[in-house]
């Protein structure tokens, strides 16, 4: 669930409110946007890929709140990896974090591969 | 055109698409490309709504040349469909997702292989979804964010006109007047913490079902994904390198290929279940977070190494979602059975090309694209040769209109309800007609209370009537799931391991005060052998 809102890198432009399919945060009229039904969030960490401050920060947990510490997260390095492992917008130059998603089916056929000589190899054991 | 009174937002468009996710974009862009005006309606926001935004679709995608590749493809796929599926739908499907894959060029950034070649086949979900939100834009269709549907519009003659809806932001309700409606609503998860589902609440069942829809396959409901235990992170790739253990860290033997549900689901049902990716191999580790980026996040978050560490898992329930059933469509251009009225993606049913087992992300996705697209210009072909858009009234009635006197619902304790028979392994993964018949009671009664006394309001309108879909789309699945009396695909019972000949049929279902269903004698289907 959606924990943080930095203020101190937001810069309010509420693109997380209109992005957030499940219409968990609401705008406010000094600073940064509440997150005023965070029972809502469906932790999929779309509002983290849409922020280019990199100002939010969704825990894993889906099913309760997460006790976090705002320092402890800045500093961690967690915010914004998702937005530069995308390449989205300053990133979207940047080899290093080019959409290589097209890769997933030669991945599922390693696997396959994999599991098949496995077997085989298994099989080979069991007749000696 | 325009009309905006205190409470409520009144447009008119020759077609109304609700549903912004990968059917309901490529359907308004399709009804826009066939010369109608075009509304689409979002429960959330086109571009992260829905289960394709955070994932990433492979589709179903063979070349034209040689023929034999789609032919071999499509009789293959007969087989393991056990002949549900039609080799006509599944040739039309493979040939436009073909086609329109790479008309995407310039709102999508297609990578290039080692040799130059673009990719089009699989697209990473947060793109994709920007993408049609940008040919969408680009097109001039009306796009209302956060503006969930409530109810349709129907004329005296029976046809739809349109839908009623909220406007959670910015307040009030909407009203589209159309000439012909597109459903594109998704399928259902039952809430069950699916990656990116929570938008999906079977509305478009419920909907049309109120003006007098059928619905196919909804039997086919019990497929369920893999993902550390608390998160949603469903995303499957990596698992093809799991290694399961037990609590006691036996390994928990899996069948060759990637039909692990039942033997976890086996093994949830007796304890924790403990989970490592440490067959992954190095180079694959590498890419995977430029692959599928939110993959790791869990991970990374917890401080867990999933390649060296043991992680515990769970299995999150897929509904109407990888299952296959939806909206019974009875024509090429995905008409449902209520004139006016279109299905398109995961609100209609995949029986059609995925036959009885799950269509997974490739052969949904293509479907999506293509039920979508032939949706939106059966619906642009409709609303022009019908005309005008008005004269329809709402038609809803769980949790809008109470057949009997309003008294609160506790709609917490019925969602917990439907899940517990929804997503319970037990239930559903192994079915047996004793439990099924129960489970149907069970809903009978809950739906006669929230049918006769609920009525959402204010805050609760949207979450009730999210309810009364997913109530309703459960007494389909167990109404089907009791009437196939047999094993088939994805549906087993374990009280009928067999699979009948007789039952070489899809079953329809139907109903809202009393559920039906009837063998689909429209068209005899073969047995694959």
């Amino acid at each position: 669930m959606i924990e943080l809102v930095i203020a101190e890198r937001c810069t309010g432009c509420n693109a997380c409110v209109e992005i957030c399919p499940t219409n968990v945060l609401a705008p406010s009229l000094n600073g940064p946007p509440e997150i005023a039904h965070q029972q809502d969030c469906q932790t999929c960490f779309m509002c983290e890929l849409y922020c280019r401050e990199d100002a939010i920060y969704v825990a894993p947990d889906c099913e309760n709140p997460t006790d976090v510490d705002k320092e402890e997260i800045v500093a961690s390095g967690l915010l914004g990896e998702f937005r530069r492992n995308h390449g989205w917008d300053e990133w979207a130059a940047d080899p290093r974090y080019s959409n290589e998603h097209w890769r997933m089916e030669s991945v599922f056929l390693r696997a396959r591969d994999m599991a098949i000589a496995e077997a085989a190899a298994k099989r080979k054991n069991e007749q000696r | 055109m325009t009309r905006t009174t205190e409470e409520t937002l009144e447009l008119n468009a020759d077609v109304l698409v609700i549903g912004g996710g990968l059917a309901g974009t490529w359907a308004a862009a399709a009804a826009r490309r066939a010369g109608a005006t075009v509304i689409l309606a979002d429960k959330g926001y086109c571009g992260t709504s829905g289960v394709t935004a955070t994932a990433g679709p492979g589709h179903w995608w063979i070349p034209p040349d040689p023929p034999e590749l789609r032919e071999n493809a499509i009789a293959n796929r007969r087989k393991t469909g056990f002949g549900l599926n039609d080799a006509g739908w599944m040739a039309r499907t493979l040939a436009l997702t073909w086609e329109s894959l790479p008309t995407l060029a310039g709102f999508y950034n297609f990578s290039k292989d080692e040799s130059g070649a673009i990719q089009y086949r699989a697209l990473r979900g947060p793109e994709y979804m920007r993408a049609l939100r940008r040919l969408v834009e680009s097109l001039g269709i009306t796009v209302l964010d956060h503006s969930p549907a409530l109810e349709l519009l129907q004329r005296p003659d029976g046809s739809v006109s349109g839908a009623r809806g909220i406007r959670r932001q910015r307040g009030g309700d909407w009203q589209v007047n159309a000439g012909a409606v597109v459903l594109a609503t998704g399928g259902t998860s039952f809430l069950s913490r699916l990656l990116g589902s929570h938008t999906n609440t079977g509305d478009g069942y419920l909907m049309a079902a109120e003006a007098g829809a059928e619905l196919s396959g909804m039997e086919f409901t019990t497929y369920h994904t893999v993902a550390p235990v608390r998160s949603t992170m469903t995303r499957t790739m990596s698992y093809a390198f799991a290694t399961y253990y037990d609590e006691d860290g036996a390994v928990i033997p899996m069948p060759p290929g990637p039909d692990t549900m039942r033997p976890l689901a086996r093994a949830l049902l007796k304890g924790k279940v403990l989970c490592d990716l440490s067959r992954t191999p190095e180079d694959i580790r590498a890419k995977v977070p430029t692959i599928s980026p939110n993959f790791m996040l869990p991970f990374r978050r917890w401080g867990v190494d999933p390649y060296s560490e043991r992680f515990e898992v769970t299995l999150h329930g897929e509904g109407t979602i990888r299952g296959i059933g939806g909206l019974r469509v009875v024509s090429d251009d995905c008409a449902t059975s209520v004139p006016g009225l279109f299905a398109a993606g995961d609100t209609a049913t995949r029986e059609l090309v995925a036959g009885a087992i799950s269509g997974g992300g490739n052969i949904n996705s293509a479907w999506a694209v293509s039920s979508g697209q032939w949706a939106g210009r059966g619906a642009a072909r409709f609303s022009a040769e019908n005309g005008s858009a008005s004269g329809g009234r709402p038609i809803g009635q769980a949790s809008l209109r109470p057949a009997s006197v309003e008294r609160d619902v506790d709609l917490r304790a019925t969602l917990s309800a439907i899940q517990d028979e929804m997503l319970s392994y037990d239930k559903n993964i192994f079915r047996n007609g004793g439990t099924l018949k129960r489970s149907g009671e069970l809903l009978e009664d809950i739906w006669a209370d929230v049918d006769a006394h609920a009525r959402g309001s204010g805050n609760t309108r949207l979450k009730a009537r999210e309810t009364s879909a997913m109530l309703a789309t459960a007494r389909w699945c167990i109404a089907s799931a009791l009437a196939r009396d047999e094993s088939r695909g994805m549906h087993q019972r374990e009280d009928r391991p067999e699979t009948d000949p007789r039952f070489n049929r899809r079953i329809l279902v139907g109903g809202l005060d009393k559920v039906w269903t009837q063998s689909d004698y429209g068209r005899a289907l073969e047995l694959a052998s």
